[in-house]
């Protein structure tokens, strides 16, 4: 009797199993469970992104500790960057005696910053050598222009033109405004220097560079008489007087703000005298609120966003960067949309459908898997050396042997990475032609319409859609790349942004800096590991928010357009 | 010869009187010994047919006897087709069709067609039926509200939609959009209507719209309609040409046809026998 019910139960069982699978729910579950890795897996990311990389711009507070070991002690200060376990074993084999039972400790990574007094900015302790920690409300952090943070105690300022201000003599609080008001005014001189250096000497550089162009034209054309030797020293004279009239200028406002400086104290008692010509900012994290945290950390994002990268990339911000990659996807664009669009129209509207057609589709849709770094290298070799080489001699002999646009540059990336991007772009306008339907050309040819004038008033307008399918993958892929960059135009620091006032305002000839290339040379080529280790996060965080922010304006003009042209039900 | 076909005069008897010119029509198309060939297969044999000015001639088969094909020779949309080659000749106002000077947009601006599913452009309705004249560079607003009111008038259109005339002719039903595709044909003035099967996507009240419209447009067009449904050839056309297999079996007024058909084969389709 229970054997067979036990049979019964079993064979009742099997259908039940069977049925579910016909039914399928396992698929839908695995579906939903592939889905959901995959979601994970970018919410992930772009968490660990958004974590890593805008948790550096907070004025975090600043840690005074006195670190003894070995019965010596030292006095320490610093931010706290992070706390890890470390095994008492691996500190032991350092040759590190720890006192506490183990076998994990605690070690803290500080970034003590003044790296022209202590060596390095970041330092590894042990925690059991931690002596009591203090968050002194006085410390002051300075950001300069070079060698990092200096993290201290103000002790005095000194003035150009105007008597000392000291902690002692006139208290602290007296001493911080004036020292606040001194960098600001020394923050606005460094503006109007960099101004006169960037805008106005750089005009005067460059027009002084297409003088000598000019003159060495004429002596290779055998055409520089006394005439034009004169003209050009005149021209000469006239560029070298502004400069000189600059260059006073600029003098003076060197000599207003050099002899300014602070006097500070270490932790370690030293006292120092530094420039406050070097200053970006000084700031009491300790002594200020919230809301005073928040204020300055949008500060700092905003410089991150806007200004120009100093200290080897790892510090300042990667406005150059950012705009030399929306530059070159935009030109990229520019150049692959008609390209693409025009072939994709005589593979599909003109060439017969015969054996070299279906040849030359197989071609273009394979040239997609080709990897990037082959077109790095084809790009340095057709066009950087050969095309652009082949423009030197024609257009611009003057120059040699010093290359114009036979070097990589602007303009060669752009090309490159059309070419990368075209089979997309081919693609997916040849499928979005494939798609009207064949009523609508009927009905245009039926009207009295050539075929061109069918394809130029219905065909394409009905296709854009398409064309702007295969845009949008082509920044995706184009806005990310990196390696044939490396090849053919992006360099780690690009004195000049390659859009300015002088003529001819867009610069192709020139390279550019670029995000993705950005990311490499901060996280793996720079000196100070630590201090690039947040921006590598949030440079990447910035890259991906800006292809997302280019592929949803392609992807909002695409959505109008569809909706201008949904009539793909016939 | 008692037959079971259509009661012909029965359908006749609610319509109104042809609008056409009063004494024996002139031909407008003529076609001697017409052959067409897809690649290697033949898909019309010998037709030799005089369709009349202003007046209605349907063609009339079962599906793939070539009556379509034999239409499509007219304006020549059969150069659309890959390995498509005509012989014979195709005289409309006895010039030859296929002669080498031929242009054949101009051809098709005198040979209007329309399609068995309506086929508006994504465009406005005025930007539909202006689009056959900016084709030809005509671009002056005045004349163009001209012709698209009248060419919306004559395709009994007008009173619908005049005041969405910048809307979508997307947004229009299926008998409205056939009737704006007609408008679009009318509005450059062909000598010729061709019409596909154009009420074989429409519902019947549809579809009784667009033949008053038929009748309406007779008076000023030679028309030639390839209907499926042998009432409507009846009830709309002067003349029927029965094909079958890609020959041409019998051609006579439609009353003749429908009542005292000469082939057997014409008789056994009309009174659905086969077909």
């Amino acid at each position: 009797m229970k054997m067979i019910n036990e049979q019964d139960l079993h064979s009742e069982r099997a259908p039940r199993v069977k049925a579910w699978v016909r039914s399928g729910e396992p698929l839908i579950w695995l579906n939903a469970a592939a889905v959901s890795v995959s979601v994970i897996a970018v919410v992930g990311l772009l968490l660990l992104l958004a974590v890593r990389g805008l948790s550096h711009f907070w004025p975090a507070d600043v840690l005074a500790v006195t670190v003894s070991y070995q019965d010596q002690s030292r006095e320490l200060l610093g931010e706290v960057v992070e706390e890890v376990e470390v095994a008492g074993v691996q500190l032991r084999e350092a040759g590190i005696e720890v006192q506490g039972p183990g076998p994990y400790f605690r070690r803290t990574l500080l970034k003590q910053g003044n790296r022209d007094f202590l060596g390095t900015d970041f330092t590894w302790l042990i925690n059991e050598q931690f002596g009591e920690r203090r968050l002194p409300p006085d410390v002051v952090v300075v950001e300069r222009l070079e060698w990092g943070n200096f993290y201290g105690y103000l002790r005095g300022v000194s003035r150009f033109n105007a008597p000392p201000v000291t902690v002692a003599a006139d208290g602290p609080e007296a001493t911080w405004q004036a020292l606040q008001t001194l960098i600001t005014d020394t923050v606005a001189v460094r503006e109007e220097i960099r101004r006169i250096e960037q805008v106005d000497i750089g005009a005067i550089n460059y027009e002084l560079e297409r003088l000598r162009l000019r003159e060495r034209r004429l002596e290779l054309e055998g055409a520089l008489d006394a005439t034009a030797a004169a003209d050009l020293a005149g021209m000469r004279a006239e560029q070298e007087a502004r400069f000189r009239v600059l260059q006073e200028e600029l003098y003076v406002l060197y000599d207003s703000i050099k002899d300014h400086s602070y006097s500070a104290e270490l932790a370690d008692g030293r006292v120092v005298t530094l420039p406050i010509a070097k200053v970006v900012r000084a700031y009491q994290p300790n002594d200020m609120g919230v809301f005073a945290k928040l204020g300055m950390y949008f500060e700092r994002l905003w410089e991150f966003l806007t200004a120009e990268p100093r200290e080897a990339n790892t510090e300042g911000g990667i406005f150059p960067a950012m705009f030399g990659t929306v530059l070159m996807v935009i030109l990229m664009s520019i150049i692959v949309t008609p390209f693409g669009v025009v072939a994709a129209v005589y593979l599909r509207e003109y060439a017969s459908q015969g054996f070299v057609t279906r040849t030359i589709r197989v071609a273009v849709n394979n040239l997609a898997g080709v990897p990037s770094i082959v077109y790095g290298v084809f790009g340095l070799g057709f066009f950087v050396y050969f095309v652009g080489g082949e423009l030197d001699q024609i257009f611009f002999p003057a120059a040699l042997p010093r290359p114009t646009f036979g070097t990589p540059g602007l303009m060669w990336a752009s090309l490159t990475l059309a070419l990368l991007t075209l089979p997309v772009v081919i693609v997916a306008t040849e499928e979005g032609l494939a798609r009207i339907p064949k009523s609508l050309r009927e009905g245009s040819l039926a009207l009295g319409a050539t075929r061109a004038e069918t394809l130029w008033r219905v065909v394409l307008p009905m296709a854009s859609p398409a064309m702007m399918t295969g845009l949008i993958l082509a920044v995706a892929r184009a806005a990310g790349e990196v390696a044939p960059l490396m090849l053919v135009g992006v360099v780690k620091l690009a004195p000049t942004l390659p859009l300015d006032g002088n003529y001819p305002y867009l610069h192709l000839d020139q390279k550019f800096m670029h995000l993705g290339f950005h990311i490499y040379d901060v996280g793996f080529q720079s000196p100070n590991v630590e201090a690039a280790r947040p921006l590598v996060y949030a440079t990447a965080l910035l890259l991906v928010l800006i292809i997302a922010l280019l592929n949803l304006a392609a992807v909002s003009l695409r959505n109008r357009l569809r909706e201008r042209y949904k009539s793909l039900e016939h | 010869m008692q037959t079971h076909a259509i009661d012909i005069q029965a359908l006749k008897r609610d319509q109104p009187q042809p609008s056409g010119p009063a004494g024996p029509a002139e031909t407008s198309l003529r076609m001697e010994q017409l052959n067409l060939f897809y690649n290697n297969s033949q898909a019309l044999y010998d037709i030799n047919l005089e369709i009349p000015r202003q007046r209605v001639t349907a063609f009339i088969g079962p599906s793939g006897c070539g009556k379509s094909s034999l239409l499509r020779c007219i304006n020549r949309m059969n150069d659309l087709v890959d390995g498509c080659r005509v012989d014979g000749r195709l005289l409309l106002e006895n010039e030859d069709v296929y002669d080498r000077r031929v242009d054949v947009a101009a051809l098709r601006r005198r040979v209007g067609m329309v399609f068995q599913k309506p086929n508006p452009f994504p465009k406005s309705i005025y930007e539909n039926v202006a689009y056959g004249l900016r084709i030809q560079g005509i671009n002056k607003k005045r004349v163009l509200d001209e012709v698209v009111e009248k060419s919306l008038r004559a395709a009994a259109l007008w009173e619908e939609v005049k005041d969405r005339l910048h809307e979508s002719a997307l947004g229009m039903s299926g008998g409205q959009q056939q009737r704006l595709v007609i408008a679009r044909t009318i509005a450059v003035e062909p000598e010729v209507l061709l019409l596909d099967e154009p009420a074989s996507a429409l519902d019947p009240i549809s579809t009784l719209k667009i033949e008053e419209l038929i009748y309406e447009l007779k008076s000023r067009y030679t028309i030639v309609i390839v209907t499926h449904n042998m009432q409507q050839a009846a009830r709309v056309s002067d003349m029927t040409a029965f094909m079958y297999m890609g020959k041409l079996i019998e051609y006579d007024d439609t009353d003749t046809l429908f009542t005292n058909p000469e082939q057997k084969q014409t008789e056994d389709y009309i009174t659905g026998r086969y077909g």
